[in-house]
């Protein structure tokens, strides 16, 4: 879409007024300034889904709606979380981290932040992973997807 | 050469060829009319609440097929716009409306008569704008407008800072547009249109069903001539009357909540079903699940993507202009080798006559009463079908629909899709702006005509000879007739108590007013309003009617076309 003033708020504001459900939603700019570049997870019945994709064409701003899931896609989401580690906790996290291949990225006496990539459901696998009480706080990206192969999304 | 964002403004209008600007000044606009004022390219028209000033834009534009335009001050003058806004856009309108801004440094300092107006009007615009530098007013504006006008057309809002409007800037107005996120689509898929023109071929039962986009795309001829060289039987929405000459007999009524038996029946019975600019809202075919048949199918052009399978479930979908697509499909059933099957379009028709020979506009014609229908019957014959009619929103909407019969597109000017009581008058201003010369009629109620009969000035100001012919009858009576029919007749404050003396208040105005009690007395004081002595004068006819009528035949909301209460 334009990188314009407003631009998000269009489009947030055209899945609650037509009552669509956004599940998430991360915008950017691109390497082309003048562009950002939104993904949108949403879920509905494929009329619905088409419905969502005309009204989204047909706002002004939005230059190209294409449905990521019609094909192979990545899809990637970042999750920090900072979880109690002392005592036990504190070898059983870092173990945890490394299963899933996160990153610890800060530390101290009694904390950690663990840094993890992946498409959401892994997310999810890991906080269900976890012991409840270990969790003291998460912070999620929504997910950023992109065609695998040929499938490029070019203005 | 550098000028100022006001006269920047004011050139774009002049270079877009403007006539008319309807507005109130206010202080965060002063610039604008500072400069309206020095200039002689269009007339500004002064009018007595911004909300007006749209809906005269929007009368304008309905009246013409151009573009109208309003400019309004910030804060509440923006705000008092909104509705003529969403009036506008609900009905696909061309509009641009000029908003002033508070300057920018203190935006969103809840400055003076600040409001978030391209915040407010988001949800009800094709698009808007906030200017903020002079040097992209005129790129803007250009924009506006050739978003207001292509595609489906539709309101679009420019707010202006004051200190835009002051700062200087070099001045060009672009000669084109080119916008990559914007390229509305024109023609439609040739191959959709060869299985729509094999479908309508072989069709036993068709049925083409119209709307606004019809007008809109200036293809009332366009469909005529479709119509006619198919034989089909033919049904228009409430905004797509005037589309298809309602006195001709293919012309089976407008359809929907409040249309004739015959064109639901026939909507609901068909094999082929032609949607044509028009959108399958909820009062034109009710609730979809009823409306669905099976075998069934359905055939829909419309210019924008997103009306299509939106309600209904369609067969063959259409994207392009509604003239170009006609006019396609035309030509190739002109060069088709086979026809269309006489026997049993006329069997078709023979079904089709005998719904109709139930006469479900048939009314009282022997009551001591006005009968509203009576009125618009005779406003009709008096007018010879020829002027612009515009109207309010209730039942008098509904009457004028059903019994004026419009032969021609862009006679009948309605705010269909929003509903908005208090368009009828201002939006008669409009159309007779646009024709000065032709006959201009705002039927409306008294429930209606309340909600801006400030405008009554602006007319009296302007001279506009309008004739407002107000069905009277002591009651929101849409409002009224719901109670009857679904709230046990609890009639929970839709009386009008304490009306005025509309002779006395016509008068103050300045204008004419009359006031008819009895059914003998109402083409004789309807040839006085509309005849030669009264030409250059705005006429208030009061008809006291019978307050206990209510329109039919109704398909009550929720149900299916067929599910009619008649008479």
């Amino acid at each position: 879409m334009e990188n314009e003033a407003g631009a998000l708020s269009r489009v947030a504001g055209l899945f609650s007024a037509r009552g669509y459900n956004i599940e998430s939603l991360t915008v950017a700019p691109t390497e082309d300034e003048t562009l950002s570049r939104m993904t949108i997870v949403t879920r509905g019945s494929d009329d619905v889904i088409e419905q969502i994709t005309k009204q989204l064409n047909k706002l002004i701003d939005v230059v190209k709606v294409v449905d990521l899931s019609e094909a192979g896609h990545i899809e990637r989401e970042l999750m920090l979380v900072k979880v109690r580690a002392e005592g036990e906790l504190r070898e059983e996290m870092k173990r945890m981290s490394d299963i899933f291949r996160g990153r610890i990225v800060d530390v101290t006496e009694k904390t950690y932040i663990i840094e993890l990539t992946g498409a959401g459901y892994k997310l999810d696998a890991f906080l269900e992973a976890l012991d409840k009480s270990a969790i003291l706080e998460t912070v999620r990206t929504g997910a950023s997807g992109i065609g695998r192969g040929d499938r490029i999304l070019k203005v | 050469m550098e000028l100022t964002g006001a006269e920047i403004v004011v050139r774009c209008l002049a270079e877009e060829g403007v006539e008319f600007v309807f507005g109130y000044p206010g202080g965060a606009v002063l610039n604008i009319y500072d400069e309206v004022f020095k200039q002689d390219k269009f007339k500004h028209v002064l009018v007595r609440h911004e909300q007006a000033a749209v809906h005269a834009a929007d009368g304008y534009a309905r009246a013409t097929g151009r573009t109208g335009v309003a400019l309004v001050t910030s804060g509440p003058g923006a705000t008092n716009a909104v509705t003529g806004i969403a009036t506008a856009y609900m009905d696909s309108i061309p509009l641009v409306v000029i908003s002033g801004q508070v300057p920018t440094a203190v935006i969103g300092m809840d400055a003076f008569q600040e409001v978030d107006m391209v915040g407010i009007t988001r949800p009800c615009v094709k698009h808007n704008f906030l200017v903020k530098d002079a040097n992209d007013i005129a790129e803007t504006l250009k924009k506006a407008f050739y978003i207001a006008s292509t595609g489906r057309p539709g309101p679009v809002v420019v707010d202006i800072p004051k200190d835009v409007t002051q700062a200087k800037a070099e001045f060009a107005y672009p000669k084109k547009v080119a916008m990559r996120s914007y390229n509305p689509v024109i023609k439609g898929h040739t191959g959709q249109i060869k299985r729509a023109v094999q479908m309508i071929l072989e069709a036993k039962r068709p049925m083409i069903y119209t709307g606004g986009g019809v007008v809109l795309s200036n293809a009332a001829e366009d469909l005529t001539r479709f119509t006619r060289l198919l034989g089909f039987p033919i049904t228009n929405t409430l905004m797509g009357l005037g589309g298809y000459p309602a006195t001709d007999p293919q012309f089976t009524g407008m359809l929907g909540m409040h249309g004739t038996y015959e064109a639901n029946m026939a909507m609901q019975h068909c094999d082929v079903l032609i949607a044509i600019g028009a959108r399958f809202d909820d009062r034109v075919i009710g609730n979809p699940e009823h409306f669905f048949q099976d075998g069934r199918r359905i055939i829909h052009i419309d210019i924008d993507p997103a009306s299509i399978a939106k309600r209904v479930k369609v067969d063959v979908p259409i994207v392009g202009n509604v003239k170009d697509v006609l006019a396609e499909m035309t030509k190739l059933i002109q060069a088709a080798k086979e026809k269309p099957d006489q026997v049993a379009l006329k069997t078709w028709w023979t079904q089709i006559e005998l719904w109709r020979s139930r006469d479900c506009m048939k009314y009282d014609r022997s009551s001591s009463l006005i009968k509203p229908q009576y009125v618009i019957e005779k406003m009709y014959e008096v007018t010879r079908g020829e002027a612009y009619v515009t109207s309010d929103v209730g039942q008098h909407q509904m009457w004028a629909a059903q019994y004026y019969k419009f032969d021609q597109p862009r006679r009948w000017i309605n705010s269909g899709g929003l509903g908005t009581m208090g368009f009828g008058l201002p939006a008669a201003m409009g159309a007779q702006f646009a024709h000065p010369d032709a006959t201009v009629a705002c039927v409306t109620g008294e429930g209606s005509i309340q909600m801006n009969i400030q405008e009554l000035a602006t007319c009296k100001q302007f001279n506009l000879p309008l004739k407002i012919v107000l069905l009277n009858n002591r009651y929101l009576g849409m409002v009224r007739q719901w109670q009857e029919f679904f709230y046990g007749n609890r009639y929970a404050e839709s009386y009008m108590d304490a009306l005025p003396d509309f002779v006395k208040l016509a008068e103050s105005y300045g204008h004419v007013g009359m006031r008819i009690e009895k059914p003998e007395d109402v083409e004789s004081a309807l040839k006085e309003g509309f005849g030669p002595e009264l030409k250059e004068r705005l006429v208030f006819m009061n008809f006291i009617t019978d307050r206990t009528e209510n329109v039919c035949p109704m398909v009550p909301a929720g149900k299916g076309l067929s599910e009619m209460i008649l008479v």
